[in-house]
């Protein structure tokens, strides 16, 4: 319970700053308002009216929360306007990506670890691969798959798994390569195969740097899925909440759409956290 | 095989040579080994480092391969004699693998030579027993102290039967006050299980305590500089260190060393 109060001191000040900030940035609105009505706004008006404007340039806290509140509990999860139905659509995305990408990591991990051709020929490509920016690729990849027929969540899933394919493939060969020269000697002197070697020693040998990379994995899964749903037009999903909103200025709307995606996120990278304690606890490698 | 049989030397060296390359050019690892080990002996292997006492012990084990001479364990050549499980290999640090409990890495051999299923528990508390492990089974490594670790990784290498133990000095990362208790105990265990044992130290006591044939050896080039039989009894309580006879060979190792040693 101690380190609560840490975490409490800087959400703290977060808010309070939010707020300062809020009331200079949505100011200049209010005040040409007031000067066009010919009133004069007290100080404590001009506040008010900061913290209450329907487009604000930067909505307040409690606007934000409100939003969040009123478009999960207080819209039916089928509505176009429930973020849970949005984020339901990000999130089935963004698994779908996500248990691809790793699929995919874990099995070029194997190959990089136990082949020199693949080592030298498939690492560069995989970093070439994320040097491009996904902004300039997910559009193409939508639409090149839309134009095969290819449509739904398969598009985003795919561009989920561009992202969340790296961290795997770099957290695996480390961690297929982990163990000391020691324990592979000891294999050796059991004339053990390599199929024995990766299933007893190279792969429960790997575990803990698989979680770290399934946490990097997930949130870069999540971030995928909400770019494919940015720049294509999109109508369900966080990404395309995002979107409507900045076409509408409808801040609030985008403000709670990041929000509910950045809890998305804390929840997905603690559930792999909760998951990682208990498996490395049942193997007694608890970290 | 063909001329081998009980009576032939169990390990036999002849004009060893191992010559490893180095971007500095080639180190002369092992020069002229010559040595054949018997049935049921102790042999130890001293010298400082870099004698080539742990690249002969790896290569009787058929992890390195010699570059000149003629190397038998049981007669066949180490590659074979591995394969068909000749012997356990203790190495100087336990080596467990954390994610498997004590009884998970001692079964660890077994499932990999394909020991069936239904032999595993017997087997398991067999070994556990002659280390004096009992009852510590289902704890993981790290919840045991270093000398526990150490027995466990002995017994994981007398799991399968094989009827030579190489071991590189097993013992070099404990206390004294633990590895005397240790010694006694791996006494008891050869002379229980009658398994020809060749164990790397850098400790005299050790290995004068130990063996039934110390193996000085000295550096650059690796090579053996003294192989003394000991005179002592197989039956050796621990205060046999302060008779004059153990004394004796002890100073006489030390004499070994002393000559091998150049001092540069």
């Amino acid at each position: 319970m101690r380190n609560i109060v840490p975490i409490l001191v800087v959400v703290a000040a977060i808010v309070v700053v939010w707020y300062g900030a809020a009331v200079k940035m949505n100011a200049q609105w209010a005040l040409d308002q007031a000067a066009r009505a010919e009133v004069e706004l007290s100080f404590g008006e001009l506040v008010t009216d900061t913290l209450s404007q329907e487009r604000p340039r930067l909505p307040a806290p409690h606007q934000v929360v409100a939003e969040l509140w009123d478009s999960t509990v207080g819209k039916s999860i089928t509505s176009k306007r429930s973020l849970v139905f949005h984020g339901w659509i990000t999130l089935s995305s963004t698994l779908l990506g996500f248990v691809f990408g790793t699929g995919l990591g874990i099995l070029l991990a194997i190959g990089i670890v136990h082949s020199r051709a693949m080592d030298m020929g498939v690492m560069p490509w995989a970093i070439a691969s994320q040097t491009i920016p996904i902004l300039a690729i997910a559009p193409m990849i939508i639409v090149v798959l839309n134009s095969l027929g290819v449509t739904g969540i398969i598009p985003k899933a795919i561009i989920s798994a561009y992202l969340s394919f790296f961290p795997v493939v770099v957290g695996m060969v480390k961690g297929l390569r982990s163990p000391a020269p020691m324990d592979l000697d000891l294999m050796h002197t059991y004339s053990a195969s390599r199929g024995q070697i990766f299933w007893k020693l190279r792969m429960p040998a790997s575990m803990p740097y698989l979680f770290a990379s399934l946490k990097v994995g997930i949130a870069a899964a999540l971030v995928g899925t909400i770019v494919g749903e940015l720049p294509t037009g999109a109508i369900r999903g966080l990404g395309a909440r995002m979107l409507s909103g900045s076409y509408y200025g409808q801040t609030v709307q985008i403000w709670s759409a990041l929000f509910a995606a950045a809890i998305l996120a804390a929840i997905l990278v603690g559930t792999i956290g909760i998951i990682q304690r208990r498996a490395l606890k049942r193997m007694g490698m608890a970290t | 095989m063909g001329t081998w049989d009980v009576t032939s030397p169990v390990i036999e060296a002849k004009d060893l040579d191992l010559t490893f390359e180095t971007n500095d050019g080639p180190v002369h690892a092992l020069k002229g080994v010559d040595l054949s080990v018997e049935k049921g002996e102790f042999v130890s292997f001293i010298g400082p480092s870099g004698c080539g006492k742990t690249t002969f012990l790896r290569c009787i084990a058929g992890l390195e391969t010699p570059t000149g001479g003629a190397l038998t364990v049981n007669g066949m050549s180490p590659d074979e004699a591995r394969k068909s499980r000749a012997y356990g290999y203790v190495f100087q640090a336990a080596g467990l693998y954390p994610w498997r409990t004590i009884a998970g890495n001692i079964r660890l051999p077994l499932e990999i030579m394909g020991y069936p299923k239904s032999e595993h528990a017997e087997r398991v508390d067999k070994v556990m027993s002659l280390v004096d492990l009992k009852g510590f089974g289902k704890k993981f490594p790290w919840q045991l102290s270093g000398g526990m670790q150490q027995r466990a990784s002995i017994a994981r290498a007398l799991a399968f039967d094989a009827d030579i133990l190489l071991m590189d000095e097993p013992f070099g990362a404990l206390d004294e006050i633990v590895r005397d208790h240790l010694n006694e105990q791996l006494l008891e265990l050869w002379a229980r299980t009658e398994k020809t044992i060749a164990f790397v130290t850098h400790s005299i006591p050790e290995a004068v305590y130990l063996s039934t044939k110390i193996v000085v050896m000295s550096p650059r080039p690796g090579r053996i500089t003294d192989v003394i039989e000991s005179p002592l009894p197989r039956e050796r309580p621990l205060d046999i260190r302060d008779t004059q006879q153990f004394l004796d060979v002890a100073h006489r190792v030390r004499e070994g060393l002393r000559e091998g040693h150049s001092y540069d």
